[in-house]
């Protein structure tokens, strides 16, 4: 059966100095599905993200976003393309307002000139006014229905990470990337938050790549999963055959632990 | 809910919303009132007159244009007076007898049989803004990439490199284009040459016998005009994206925003509205000459910006206009006050390290600036994530695993 993959990534490798973090890593996400990336710490699991977001320039290999090379794509670029991430560590504009967030992300989906803004012309006016109520939709939808005018470094941590997911969404993503989005939650936020992502994926269409440490959310809400160690990918597969490898388990355990 | 919540907060700032018109209208006011004013004791001696009011509104539009750099978008720029030049120049290009091989006249004020390029100011105004605007993307371009120390010295750099082209530029292959140390004299009027013709509106401000009064009431209007447009910027889709690379420019990106574009539009416009400013005050002054673009007027036009509360219109332009009439009126009438009383002292003569002192009080007492900008002040209280998208990316894995980032 031909699967419709959103990305492809072949012989991903990136080199820091003498250090290989990411190591010809293959790796495809299939369109509409929610697949994880997991590995110990130091794994090279946020560079790899950065590739693909094009923080980073890999050393070699290639990335294929619905069938668009974009290894040599800014960031910006990238992002315009369709795929939205969040960061690890909450990386919002922690000085203007949870909206105010919302519509850079919208950024490239908008339009106004320069000249256009200066006038304030009706066609801006409107497209502000749009944008807004879009944006106010995004936050409610992302589980912030009030405090909108609220400054982001004032929202507490667990709305600071929706607001970082509604940004996200704010780009109009086809896929949507997830780093570490449960760290430092509660079990019942957390809880909430898995099934907002997969209600995400359901009601938006998206296809959704998470980075996550809480084995309870990997193998709830994921579908596949891949599994890196020393930037290398040791496997791959459905959260059983993820659960039974050995591989993994000596990864996270131990040498011995699977026996 | 939040509607009404920002409908509150409206109403709330609109109490302060007669001060813009009350101020506009001191504005047009002040030169017609200045005489009485300068009559008054004491205070009376302080009172700028209507032709330093003109050199105050020129610099604080470049202090307000400087703003768009610094102050929205967070690039330090010590090459600001590069544009001034610019601007001043496109005046003596256009607008002057230096090209005495043509002989073309546009609507300009002078009589038409003097030779050179002779073109309107007004439409001389809009070209200098142009033209800077170009200067802005050039120097920019290559720049932008550097982070926050570094881009301030290649600035700096270019600050010092357009005086000297200009000093040394008259003889480009033999083509004199800046008229060396003897700069460009004089640069034609502003006037109405074709509004005059009924009366009231002078055909030509210089001959005028309203000098300083017209001269001053067009800056005074050139200055709402960048004022209006830094506000709309400030509130548009770029200017959020502006702010939003002060704050964290590796997450900008991530979200869609084009740095070099961007930062390169940031560069652009706040260079317009230098050259504006410089043509205007070349026209007023009748000249431009490359003693004027020195370095310290870079750090002068920064001073202003720091003073008023970086990224703050308002804070900018109360700035702007203090240390200019410090600067072109203030000082020097101190200094003559203080040696009524008979002291040996002239403040003037320690102008910069007075503008040091200030500097330096404003940073241990009000570090946000006079009228401080909302986010602004919250920033150097809590410190921003700003670490420059091209230290993140070519930053190695090491850093990485030292966050436990991974």
């Amino acid at each position: 059966m031909a699967v419709d993959n959103l990305v492809e990534v072949t012989k991903l490798r990136k080199e820091f100095g003498g250090l290989v973090a990411t190591d010809d890593v293959d790796f495809t996400i299939p369109r509409g599905s929610i697949v994880a990336l997991i590995g110990p710490n130091g794994a090279g699991k946020t560079t790899f993200f950065n590739q693909l977001t094009g923080v980073y320039k890999p050393t070699s290999g290639s990335i294929v976003f619905d069938g668009v090379e974009v290894r040599d794509l800014p960031p910006h670029a990238i992002t315009e393309l369709g795929i939205g991430r969040t960061f690890q560590n909450i990386r919002l504009f922690s000085q203007m307002t949870a909206i105010e967030n919302v519509l850079v992300g919208m950024h490239c989906r908008l339009s106004s000139g320069i000249i256009g803004s200066i006038l304030k012309t009706g066609k801006v006016r409107r497209e502000e006014a749009e944008a807004r109520d879009r944006a106010r939709e995004l936050l409610t939808y992302s589980g912030l229905p009030r405090r909108h005018g609220e400054r982001a470094g004032n929202l507490p941590y667990g709305d600071q990470r929706r607001l970082e997911v509604a940004r996200a969404l704010g780009t109009n993503p086809k896929l949507l990337l997830l780093d570490e989005p449960t760290a430092g939650m509660n079990p019942q936020e957390t809880a909430d938050f898995t099934a907002f992502v997969r209600r995400v994926r359901d009601e938006k269409g998206l296809t959704v790549l998470l980075i996550e440490h809480d084995m309870k959310i990997v193998m709830g809400v994921s579908e596949r999963i891949t599994v890196l160690e020393y930037g290398a990918k040791i496997a791959e597969g459905t959260p059983g055959e993820i659960q039974a490898d050995e591989r993994v388990i000596e990864a996270y355990l131990g040498k011995g632990a699977a026996a | 809910m939040s509607g009404i919540a920002e409908r509150a907060k409206e109403l709330r700032g609109n109490r302060n919303a007669w001060l813009v018109p009350a101020m506009i209208a001191l504005g047009i006011v002040y030169p017609f009132v200045e005489e009485g004013l300068r009559n008054l004791p004491v205070i009376g001696d302080f009172m700028p007159t209507t032709g330093t009011l003109v050199v105050m509104i020129a610099f604080t539009m470049m202090a307000v244009g400087l703003n768009i750099v610094v102050g929205y978008c967070g690039l330090l720029d010590l090459g600001y007076v590069a544009f001034y030049a610019v601007g001043a120049y496109t005046a003596g290009w256009f607008a002057s007898q230096h090209f005495e091989q043509v002989t073309f006249h546009f609507g300009s004020s002078v009589d038409n049989d003097q030779v050179g390029i002779h073109v309107t100011m007004w439409v001389v105004l809009i070209f200098a803004g142009l033209l800077t605007m170009l200067a802005g993307i050039v120097i920019g371009l290559p720049t932008l990439r550097l982070r926050g120390d570094y881009l301030a010295i290649v600035t700096l750099g270019f600050g010092e490199i357009i005086p000297q082209v200009v000093r040394n530029g008259d003889s480009f292959g033999g083509f004199n284009l800046t008229n060396g140390t003897f700069g460009i004299a004089p640069i034609d009027p502003v006037g109405f040459p074709i509004l005059s013709s009924i009366g009231f509106f002078p055909d030509n401000f210089q001959t005028s016998d309203n000098r300083e009064r017209w001269y001053y009431l067009i800056a005074f209007l050139l200055l709402l005009f960048t004022i209006f447009c830094s506000v709309r910027l400030r509130d548009s889709r770029l200017g959020r994206a502006w702010i939003a690379i002060r704050e964290d420019e590796t997450a900008a990106a991530a979200m869609g925003v084009p740095l070099m574009r961007t930062k390169t539009w940031a560069y652009a416009l706040g260079a317009f509205f230098g050259g504006v400013a410089g043509a205007y005050y070349a026209s007023f002054k009748s000249g431009a000459f490359p003693a004027d673009f020195y370095f310290n007027i870079s750090v002068f036009l920064l001073c202003m910006v720091i003073l008023g509360g970086m990224g703050s219109i308002w804070g900018v332009t109360i700035g702007g206009l203090i240390l200019a009439y410090l600067n072109f009126s203030g000082l020097s009438t101190i200094g003559s006050k203080i040696q009524d009383a008979g002291l040996d002292f002239d403040p003037t003569k320690y102008q910069f390290g007075i503008y040091g002192i200030i500097i330096v009080l404003m940073m241990l007492f009000r570090p946000a600036g006079l009228i401080p900008e909302r986010r602004h002040k919250i920033e150097l209280e809590e410190g921003v994530h700003d670490t420059p998208f091209y230290d993140v990316q070519t930053e190695g894995a090491l850093t990485d695993r030292d966050r436990g980032n991974d």
